[in-house]
C-alpha cells in the first residue's frame, strides 16, 4: 500500500539509491484477489533452504512461505537504513553500550500447520545461522562474526548478545534468508527444509513441479491485517532470458524480479507500450578485476594500475548501461549510500581521472618501466552473459588500447570458481553481490585473503587488514567515512589490489497491472510478496 | 542364427560399460565440482568448511574406485541413486520431464514420415526434374539451418504475427499441462518445437527414402513388372516402396535414438522442462549421479535400437538366417 | 541437434577400380549436376571471403565503437552494427575464416582418423576388429552435446578446444561407413592375390583398399565440413564455443539472436544465414559427389 506519506519517503530512498520508478505511484487502496505468475530466471534451486543457499532462485521460490525477525521496509526497500519489524513488534535500541538487541515477538503468529510461533522458533532459527551444529552448512555465518550469542529467555522475547558494538549489524540481521523455521522440526531434523516448506510467511504451499513452477496459496491466518491481497502466486522457473521476456510479452507470466537488460526492456515498452511498467535502481552488485598477484608481471604494482588507468569508466558506463545491466561508476561502496564516494572523490583515484587521454599516457609510462609493453594476457570470465561478458569484451578493448593483448577464457560456473580458489588465472572478472546494503560487510570482499577467504587476488597486505578492522570499530559517521575513503584509496589506487567497474544496473519491467512492489538494490530483499496486488 | 543373436546381445555389454567408464571419468575431469557450484551460485562467497561438509554429504570424498562401483552396480540393480543437485531420485527427476520430450520426439517422427515418405518417393520417380529438385533443395535446407536459430525466429514470427494478426502477441504456454489433462494446451506447447525438430528429421528422412527408392528402382525385378505391364502406382506400393522402405525404417529408428541427444538444444531454445534440457543442467551442475544415469539411458536407447535394428536385419537376410 | 552421419547408404563399390573423372569431368559435373555447382560457388564464396578477410573487411571485426551500437544496415555498414557498435558485416567475413577453419580441420582430422581406424578394423579383422568396434559404439553411442559440454568443461573453450571437441564423434561415424566399404573390398580375390605375392599390411592397404573407399570418404568428408559448423554454432549457442571478441558465427547467434531479435534483428539474421548458406553449399556439393561417383546412381 502506497500512501502520500510513504511516496516522501519513497522520493528520499529514491535520491539516496538512485532508484527510478517509471510507473505512477497512485493512492489506490490495494483489491485483493487474482494470482500472481511470474518468471524464476533460474532452472531449479539446488533446495529451498534459505539458511543454506545462497541463490536468488531459492529466494524467489520460498520466501512468499516464509517470516524473518526483521526485514527492509517493503514499502521502502531502497533505503539502506529503513528497516522494520516483520515477527518483532518494535525496533529496538541497543543497550550496554551498543551491545546488546532485545526484540519482543507477535503474539498469535502461527505456522501453517496451526501451531504457534513463539521466541523459541525464532532464536532457534537463528542459532543455526549464526552458530550452526556440525553437518548444517549456513551460508552467512560471517555476516555475524559480531555475535556472541542469541537467546530467547522467554515465549515472547529474543535477545541477540554482541561482541563488540558495529552498525553492521542490523543490516546483517534484516538477511532475506534468514527465515524462521519450527524449532521442533529443526529439533529433529534440521536437513528437513532443503526439501520441504513449513513457514509463517502470507502464502501456504501448494506444490512444486521440479524444474517446472511452484505455487503458493493464501495464508487466511497471516499477522499482518488485510495481507496478504493476491490469492495465490505461481512461479515458474526458465533459465533462457528469451523465454521470459516472450513470457511477460504474451502475458503468459506478468514480470520476473531478478532484473532484464536494457534490450528487454526496450522491446518490451516498444510493444506493450502503457501496459508496461520499469523500475529501475542501483544493484549492490557490481564487477571487479582481480589481476593474480601471484603470477608475474601482476605482482607489480605499476601494471596493476596501469590496466586500471587504461580503463575509461565514465565513457563506457552509459554505453554499456544501453547493453548490458550496468549502469553507475561508482568506488568500492555502494553508489547510493551515504558512505559511498562522490564523483570529486572518485576522480582522485586510478581508473577515475576524468581525463582519459593522460590516463592512458599514464599507463603506458608505467607498463614502460615495469617493462611490460606489449603485454599479452588471458581474462578469466564466467559464463553468464549478463553483464559478465558484455564487461569482459568492453575491458578487452580498453586495454587494447595501451596496447595490450588480451583474449578471454570463459568457463562454466564449477571450473571458474575452481580456477579461482586454486589461482589458476592471470586476471579474471570478479564480482561482489552482496544483499542488504550493508556497506561495512560489503567491502570485506577487498580484504587480503588471509582475512576473507573469498578473496582471490593472492595477495597479503596487513596495512590493508588494519584500516579495515578500525573502519569497523569505529562508531562515528564522519570520521568513519573519511576511514573508508582512505581505504578505497590505499585499494583501489596506490596498490590497485583490485579493479572496479561500472556498478550493476536492476532493471525490472512488469505488467502495470501489478502494484505494490517496489524495486531495492538487492534482489533478494522484498520478495514475500505479502504487499502485492493485482489491479485487475 | 541363434549364435548371431547370443553373439549379438552379448557384445552390448562391454558398451555399456565401456559407456559407464567414460562418463564416470570425464565428469570428474571437469575442474571443481558441484559443491562449488552450488553454494557459488549466489554470486557470492565461498566458505571451504561448507564446501568440506558438502563433499561428505554427497559422499564425494570417497575413493573413486568406490564411486565407480557403486555407480556400475546401481545401473544393474536399476537403482539410478539420487540427484547430487536436488537430493531426489534420480528417477523421479527423469520421469518427471520424460513426458515432454517423448511427445515432441513421437510427434517429430510422425510429422518426419507423413512428409518425407510420400515426397522422398515422388522426388525419385520423377529424378532430376524441378519437383526433385525443389524437394532436395528444401531437405537440404533442412540440414544446414541450425535447429536453434530456426527454433528462435519461429518463435518470433508466431509473436509478431498474432500481434498482427490478433493485436495480442501469443506464445505458446510455458507450463506443461499433460495431454489427458488439456489436449489442446499441451499440443500447442509442443506443435512449434515438433515442428522444428520434424524439419530435420524429414528432410534426413526423405533424402534416404529418395535414395533407397532410385536404387530399388534399378533392380531387374522392376524392369520385369514394368515390362510384364503392371500399373505403375502397384508397382512402386506392392514392390519397390516395401523393398526401399526398410533401410528408410532402419534410419528412422536410429534417428530417433539421436532425437533425445538431438532435444537437448531445441528445449532450450523453447524452454521445455525435458529430459534434453536436464541433461545440460546436470553436466552444468555437475551432478554426477543425474549425468551418469541420464547418459546411460541415452546408450542404452542407441545400443537397444542398434540392436534391434540389427537383429531384424539378421532375420530378413536368409543368408544369416539359416547360415 | 546435429547429425553427424550423412544420410546416405554407403556407396557400393566400383569393382573395376574406375577413378573418379578428371579434366573435362570437370565441366561435365557443372553440366549434369547444377544444384552441385551451385553448392560448389556458395563454398568458394565463403572460402575467398575468409582467406582475403584482411582485403575485403571495410573495419576491424573486434573493435568496440560506441557511436554506433545496433544501427540497421546502411552504406557505412552493410549489415548494420552489432551491440558493440562493431560492423557486422566484417565479423561476418572474418567469422567465414573462423567457421571454415573449424569445419575443415574438424572435418579432415576427423575424416583421416576415422579412414586409418575404419580400414584397419575392416583389414585385420578378428580381435582387433572387435575391439575397435566396441570402442567406437561407445563413443558413437555417447551423446554428441554432452561429450562437448564435458571437453569444453575440461579443456576450456576457444578454437583448439572446440575443434576437439567436435572432432572426436565424427571418427566413429567415419570409420564406421569405411569399414562397411572396405570389408566389401576385402572378400574379394584380388586383395588376397596380394597377399599371396608376399605384399606387406601397409602396402595393400594403401594401394588397394584405400582408393576403393574413398568414393564414401570424400562424400562423408564435404558432410563432415557443414555438420561440424553446425556443431559449432550450437556450442557456440550454449556459450561453450569460441569467445569474445573472436568473430564467429555462432558466437554472434549467441548473444545476438534472441536479445535483440526484436530490436536488431540483422544481428541475428545474417550470422544464421551465413551458417546456412555455408553449410547448404558443402551440402549440396557432397551430394552432386556422391551422385556423380556413384556408378549405380550414374545413369539415368
Amino acid at each position: 500500500m502506497i500512501r502520500k506519506s510513504g511516496l516522501a519517503a519513497a522520493a528520499l530512498g529514491a535520491a539516496l539509491c538512485a532508484a527510478t520508478v517509471a510507473s505512477a505511484m497512485s493512492s489506490d487502496s490495494p483489491k485483493h484477489g487474482g494470482t500472481l505468475t511470474y518468471m524464476i530466471p533460474a532452472d531449479a534451486p539446488p533446495s529451498l533452504d534459505g539458511h543454506r543457499e545462497t541463490t536468488y532462485a531459492t529466494v524467489h521460490a520460498a520466501a512468499p512461505f516464509y517470516s524473518v525477525l526483521i526485514r527492509a521496509n517493503p514499502d521502502n526497500p531502497s533505503s539502506p537504513t529503513d528497516f522494520v519489524c516483520d515477527l518483532c513488534t518494535e525496533m529496538p535500541t541497543p543497550t550496554d553500550d551498543g551491545k546488546t538487541y532485545t526484540f519482543q515477538i507477535r503474539q498469535g503468529v502461527k505456522f501453517h500447520d496451526g501451531s504457534p510461533l513463539t521466541a523459541a522458533d525464532v532464536a532457534a532459527s537463528w542459532q543455526e545461522i549464526i552458530h550452526p551444529r556440525d553437518g548444517v552448512s549456513s551460508a552467512r555465518e560471517s555476516y555475524f562474526i559480531m555475535v556472541d550469542k542469541v537467546e530467547a529467555p522467554d515465549a515472547t522475547t529474543v535477545v541477540f548478545r554482541l561482541k563488540f558494538a558495529t552498525s553492521a549489524f542490523l543490516p546483517s540481521l534484516a538477511d532475506p534468508f534468514a527465515w524462521i523455521y519450527k524449532k521442533e522440526i529443526l529439533d529433529k531434523d534440521p536437513h528437513w527444509f532443503e526439501k520441504n516448506i513449513m513457514g509463517s510467511g502470507p502464502f501456504k504451499f501448494a506444490g512444486y513441479e521440479i524444474g517446472q513452477s511452484i505455487k503458493g496459496v493464501r495464508n487466511p491466518d497471516y499477522y499482518h491485517q488485510g495481507q496478504p491481497y493476491l490469492d495465490g502466486f505461481v512461479g515458474i522457473f526458465a533459465a533462457k532470458q528469451a523465454v521470459r521476456v516472450d513470457a511477460i510479452r504474451a502475458d503468459r507470466a506478468a514480470m520476473e524480479f531478478r532484473g532484464l537488460p536494457p534490450s528487454a526492456r526496450d522491446e518490451l515498452v516498444k510493444e506493450l507500450g502503457d501496459k508496461i511498467s520499469v523500475q529501475t535502481s542501483d544493484w549492490n552488485c557490481g564487477n571487479l578485476v582481480t589481476p593474480n598477484h601471484l603470477r608475474k608481471p601482476f605482482d607489480d604494482v605499476r601494471v596493476r594500475r596501469a590496466l586500471a588507468l587504461a580503463i575509461d569508466s565514465w565513457h563506457g558506463a552509459p554505453a554499456l548501461a544501453k547493453i548490458a545491466t550496468v549502469h553507475t561508476v561508482g568506488g568500492i561502496v555502494f553508489p547510493g549510500s551515504p558512505l559511498a564516494a562522490s564523483k570529486e572523490e572518485l576522480q582522485q583515484l586510478a581508473g577515475f581521472w576524468p581525463d582519459i587521454g593522460k590516463s592512458r599516457e599514464e599507463a603506458r609510462r608505467l607498463l614502460k618501466e615495469a617493462n611490460a609493453e606489449g603485454l599479452k594476457f588471458e581474462l578469466m570470465n564466467r559464463n553468464v552473459d549478463q553483464p559478465y561478458k558484455y564487461v569482459g569484451t568492453w575491458l578487452i578493448d580498453e586495454w587494447s588500447k595501451i596496447g595490450l593483448k588480451v583474449t578471454q577464457r570463459v568457463l562454466p560456473t564449477g571450473p571458474f570458481f575452481d580456477a579461482l580458489r586454486h589461482g589458476t588465472f592471470d586476471v579474471t572478472v570478479d564480482f561482489n553481490c552482496e544483499g542488504v546494503v550493508n556497506p561495512l560487510m560489503d567491502i570485506g570482499k577487498f580484504l587480503p585473503h588471509s582475512v576473507f577467504a573469498e578473496n582471490y587476488g593472492g595477495y597479503d597486505d596487513q596495512k590493508e587488514v588494519n584500516l579495515y578492522q578500525a573502519i569497523l570499530h569505529e562508531t562515528d559517521f564522519a570520521r568513519q567515512r573519511a576511514m573508508i575513503r582512505e581505504f578505497e584509496k590505499y585499494v583501489l589506487d596506490t596498490q590497485a589490489h583490485m579493479l572496479m567497474t561500472p556498478w550493476w544496473n536492476r532493471i525490472v519491467p512488469y505488467r502495470s497491472y501489478v502494484k505494490g512492489w517496489k524495486i531495492s538494490p538487492s534482489h533478494y530483499v522484498n520478495q514475500d510478496l505479502g504487499n502485492v496486488w493485482l489491479d485487475q | 542364427m541363434y549364435r548371431y543373436i547370443v553373439n549379438r546381445v552379448l557384445l552390448v555389454i562391454p558398451t555399456l560399460i565401456g559407456a559407464a567408464a567414460l562418463v564416470f571419468v570425464l565428469m570428474r575431469l571437469i575442474p571443481g565440482d558441484i559443491c562449488v557450484v552450488r553454494l557459488g551460485s549466489g554470486g557470492g562467497n565461498i566458505d571451504p568448511r561448507a564446501v568440506a561438509a558438502c563433499h561428505a554429504e554427497l559422499g564425494l570424498d570417497r575413493p573413486l574406485i568406490l564411486q565407480f562401483l557403486d555407480f556400475i552396480w546401481g545401473f544393474f540393480r536399476l537403482d539410478f541413486g539420487i540427484s547430487m543437485w536436488s537430493g531426489k531420485p534420480v528417477a523421479e527427476e527423469i520421469a518427471a520431464r520424460l513426458p515432454i520430450s517423448l511427445e515432441i520426439a513421437v510427434l517429430a517422427t510422425v510429422v518426419a514420415i507423413l512428409i518425407a515418405i510420400p515426397l522422398g518417393t515422388i522426388s525419385a520417380l520423377k529424378q532430376n526434374s524441378w519437383i526433385d529438385h525443389v524437394v532436395r533443395t528444401t531437405a537440404i535446407a533442412g540440414i544446414a539451418t541450425p535447429s536453434f536459430w530456426l527454433g528462435i525466429i519461429a518463435i518470433l514470427v508466431v509473436l509478431d504475427l498474432s500481434h498482427a494478426l490478433f493485436g495480442a502477441p501469443w506464445m505458446p504456454p510455458i507450463d506443461y499441462v499433460p495431454f489427458w489433462q488439456d489436449p489442446l494446451r499441451n499440443l500447442s506447447m509442443a506443435i512449434l518445437p515438433a515442428l522444428t525438430v520434424g524439419y530435420r528429421y524429414a528432410a534426413v528422412t526423405m533424402r534416404m527414402t529418395r535414395s533407397a527408392m532410385l536404387e530399388v528402382l534399378r533392380e531387374d525385378y522392376i524392369r520385369t513388372a514394368r515390362a510384364k505391364g503392371l500399373v505403375e502406382r502397384l508397382i512402386i506400393n506392392r514392390h519397390a516402396l516395401k523393398n526401399a522402405l526398410l533401410p528408410v525404417v532402419t534410419l528412422i529408428g536410429i534417428e530417433f535414438a539421436f532425437l533425445i541427444g538431438g532435444l537437448v538444444v531445441t528445449e532450450q531454445v523453447f524452454n521445455l522442462n525435458g529430459v534434453g534440457r536436464l541433461f545440460v543442467l546436470a553436466v552444468q551442475n555437475q551432478d554426477y549421479t543425474l549425468t551418469q544415469a541420464l547418459v546411460m539411458l541415452t546408450v542404452a536407447i542407441f545400443v537397444f535400437a542398434n540392436l534391434a535394428v540389427d537383429l531384424l536385419y539378421a532375420w530378413l537376410d536368409p543368408r544369416i538366417r539359416f547360415g | 541437434m546435429v547429425d553427424l552421419a550423412p544420410a546416405c547408404a554407403p556407396t557400393a563399390v566400383d569393382d573395376t577400380g574406375e577413378s573418379p573423372r578428371s579434366r573435362t569431368g570437370i565441366i561435365d559435373f557443372c553440366r549434369r549436376q547444377p544444384l552441385g555447382t551451385v553448392g560448389l560457388v556458395l563454398v568458394m564464396v565463403m572460402a575467398a571471403a575468409g582467406l582475403a578477410a584482411d582485403w575485403i573487411a571495410p573495419y576491424s571485426p573486434t573493435e568496440n565503437d560506441f557511436a554506433v551500437m545496433m544501427e540497421p544496415p546502411s552504406w557505412a555498414h552493410l549489415m548494420g552494427t552489432d551491440a558493440f557498435g562493431r560492423d557486422l558485416f566484417s565479423r561476418i567475413v572474418f567469422g567465414a575464416r573462423t567457421a571454415l577453419i573449424v569445419g575443415f580441420s574438424c572435418a579432415i582430422i576427423g575424416g583421416i582418423a576415422g579412414l586409418v581406424l575404419g580400414v584397419a578394423s575392416a583389414y585385420f579383422g578378428g580381435r582387433i576388429d572387435l575391439i575397435l568396434q566396441r570402442v567406437l559404439d561407445v563413443v558413437m553411442a555417447f551423446p554428441l552435446i554432452i561429450m562437448a559440454l564435458a571437453v569444453i568443461a575440461i579443456f576450456g573453450s576457444g578454437v583448439y578446444n572446440v575443434i576437439v571437441a567436435i572432432t572426436i564423434p565424427l571418427i566413429p561415424r567415419c570409420a564406421r561407413v569405411v569399414r562397411s566399404s572396405a570389408l566389401a573390398i576385402r572378400e574379394v580375390p584380388y586383395i588376397d592375390a596380394a597377399r599371396a605375392c608376399g605384399f606387406g599390411h601397409t602396402r595393400i592397404i594403401i594401394y588397394h583398399m584405400v582408393p576403393n573407399v574413398l568414393a564414401p570418404f570424400l562424400i562423408m568428408l564435404t558432410a563432415f565440413v557443414g555438420q561440424a559448423i553446425l556443431a559449432e554454432a550450437s556450442l557456440s549457442y550454449l556459450g561453450l564455443g569460441v569467445q569474445e571478441p573472436t568473430a564467429a558465427w555462432g558466437l554472434m547467434l549467441q548473444g545476438g539472436a534472441e536479445e535483440y531479435a526484436s530490436t536488431a534483428p540483422w544481428i541475428a539474421v545474417f550470422p544464421g544465414l551465413a551458417i546456412a548458406l555455408t553449410v547448404f553449399g558443402f551440402s549440396l556439393f557432397g551430394d552432386a559427389l556422391r551422385d556423380a561417383l556413384d556408378p549405380k546412381l550414374r545413369d539415368r
